[in-house]
């Protein structure tokens, strides 16, 4: 899977999470400073990530999933 | 000040969501008309239970408030906002200081639909894919946290837990919040939103609820010979509470005068009222003491009144106990027979309904009403019927009554308002 392809589900997940527009998800968005995503609704989106993209994503790691990026990164790196 | 010496407490703003309407105005239309809000239900999970009725709200609240946002409210925390939001718009969304700005809002049950989704996720999914909303969405008290981030009010949110009596009692402690000192303005009321299979089937074990399934619209029938329970409701009802002296400064319009409220409890039977009625009574007595009103001043009573078999003879005989010679006077209404039994949104409901009838002066109905029982001698309304006053040198007066499992007793009274002497002058 691609970056692009990565970006392109993660922004599918945050949509239906938190109703953030698609076009807004961008890679170097932050998700408590640009989305307005809380720490619950970071858990939700990363078992949403989780089921989507079959990788396992530890609560070490999710604390250091910052930017759409950073969650882009980790999934490429895992999968 | 009102004349009993205590701060004097107004209503500036009316919101409500139930079977009948999505807001007041809609509401207010159809109880005057009488229209009932029960159907029959279409859920599949209603085949396997004796109860196939009640009365789901007029509008989704989800439609209201947002998906993304609905996503993390429970049904009934959905309806309080929506109730809410419309009541603060209906009091000129006053400026207030946060720490002045308070919130008494509570359900009967709190989330109990949130629980059971939770459940069937943990048994289906595992625990990880339990909505990490679902503990806000299941505490009783997630609606007063909500109403007090959308509003931005720091005096203290508060919920009053008491089953089907719990938005009175949420109104009461609103009124006292603002008499002892702690707030200009309350945001008050109550919300459920419970029509699930558990909850109908838990009551319906109790034999508490009507299976006049082939005729949902009559199935709500307080005080009448038919009766045979009560049909289960769902919405929220909050009102604004406001200092008078507050609401005056703003130049708000006031609906009525919150005069005061009564309490009792049975301690007598968890779910059954005590026979004797005699906590009703004293809870109508101590709610008219503590509004300082006299019994000639009221004219009329928006009863709690079921439709269960023991409960509204039980009310009927309270009532008359409480105003004495003075209830030959007053004119009852039971408008559970529209909305059905909203629980812990009933009274609050009931509340807005109460304050209606005294700004319109007419007594909304109690519809299916055909064969009274033949010991009740109240007066109850089977069409919306004009009020009047009674004294001529008294506002005039309604009650609200609002009774709960654990033997809860609310009573609340409302006045018209009447700018005082002392007021007009400064003005």
């Amino acid at each position: 899977m691609t970056d692009q392809e990565i970006l392109a589900g993660l922004a599918e997940i945050i949509e239906e999470i938190a109703g953030t527009p698609a076009d807004e998800v961008t890679p170097q968005a932050n998700f408590v400073d640009d989305l307005d995503i809380d720490s619950l609704s970071m858990v939700e989106i990363a078992v949403a990530a989780q089921d989507k993209f079959g990788v396992e994503i530890p609560d070490e790691q999710l604390k250091d999933l910052k930017t759409v990026q950073d969650v882009v990164n980790f999934v490429s790196k895992s999968s | 000040m009102s004349s009993n010496g205590q701060v004097s407490v107004v209503v500036t703003g009316l919101g409500a969501t139930t079977p009948l309407g999505g807001d007041v105005a809609s509401t207010w239309s159809a109880m005057l008309a009488g229209t009932s809000g029960v159907r029959r239900l279409t859920e599949d999970w209603v085949e396997s239970l004796p109860v196939k009725i009640a009365a789901p709200a007029a509008v989704d609240p989800v439609a209201v408030v947002g998906r993304v946002q609905a996503r993390k409210m429970d049904r009934c925390e959905q309806f309080a906002l929506v109730a809410a939001r419309e009541a603060w718009a209906d009091a000129g969304s006053p400026e207030v200081e946060p720490y002045r700005l308070g919130v008494a809002v509570s359900s009967g049950i709190g989330g109990i639909g949130s629980t059971l989704t939770a459940y069937d996720a943990l048994n289906q999914k595992g625990w990880d894919r339990i909505s990490p909303y679902t503990v806000p969405m299941l505490m009783p008290n997630g609606a007063a946290g909500w109403l007090s981030i959308e509003f931005g009010a720091k005096a203290g949110a508060h919920a009053l837990v008491s089953a089907c009596a719990s938005g009175a009692e949420s109104i009461g402690y609103g009124i006292d919040m603002i008499r002892c000192g702690r707030a200009d303005v309350v945001i008050a009321g109550g919300a459920e939103a419970a029509i699930m299979a558990l909850n109908i089937g838990a009551f319906a074990v109790m034999r508490a609820m009507s299976t006049r399934n082939d005729e949902p619209e009559r199935a709500s029938r307080p005080f009448d010979k038919g009766r045979d329970g009560f049909v289960l409701g769902e919405g929220a009802g909050i009102v604004i509470l406001e200092s008078e002296e507050h609401a005056l400064a703003r130049g708000a319009r006031i609906y009525a005068v919150a005069a005061g409220a009564g309490y009792s409890s049975d301690a007598h039977h968890i779910s059954l009222g005590a026979p004797d009625g005699e906590g009703v009574t004293f809870a109508i007595k101590a709610a008219m003491r503590n509004a300082g009103i006299s019994p000639s001043q009221v004219v009329h009573v928006n009863a709690h009144a079921t439709s269960t078999p023991g409960g509204d003879p039980l009310e009927a005989r309270a009532i008359e106990t409480a105003l004495g010679p003075d209830a030959a006077g007053v004119v009852v209404s039971a408008t559970k027979s529209m909305t059905g039994h909203l629980l812990g949104g009933a009274g609050a409901v009931e509340t807005v309904a109460a304050i209606l009838a005294l700004r319109d002066r007419v007594a909304p109905p109690t519809i299916n009403l055909e064969d009274p029982d033949d010991d009740i001698t109240i007066d109850l309304a089977t069409k919306a019927r004009p009020l009047a006053p009674r004294t001529a040198d008294a506002p005039m007066a309604v009650l609200n009554d609002a009774f709960g499992f654990g033997g809860h007793n609310v009573a609340l009274a409302f006045t018209e308002y009447v700018p005082s002497s002392s007021t007009a002058a400064e003005a």
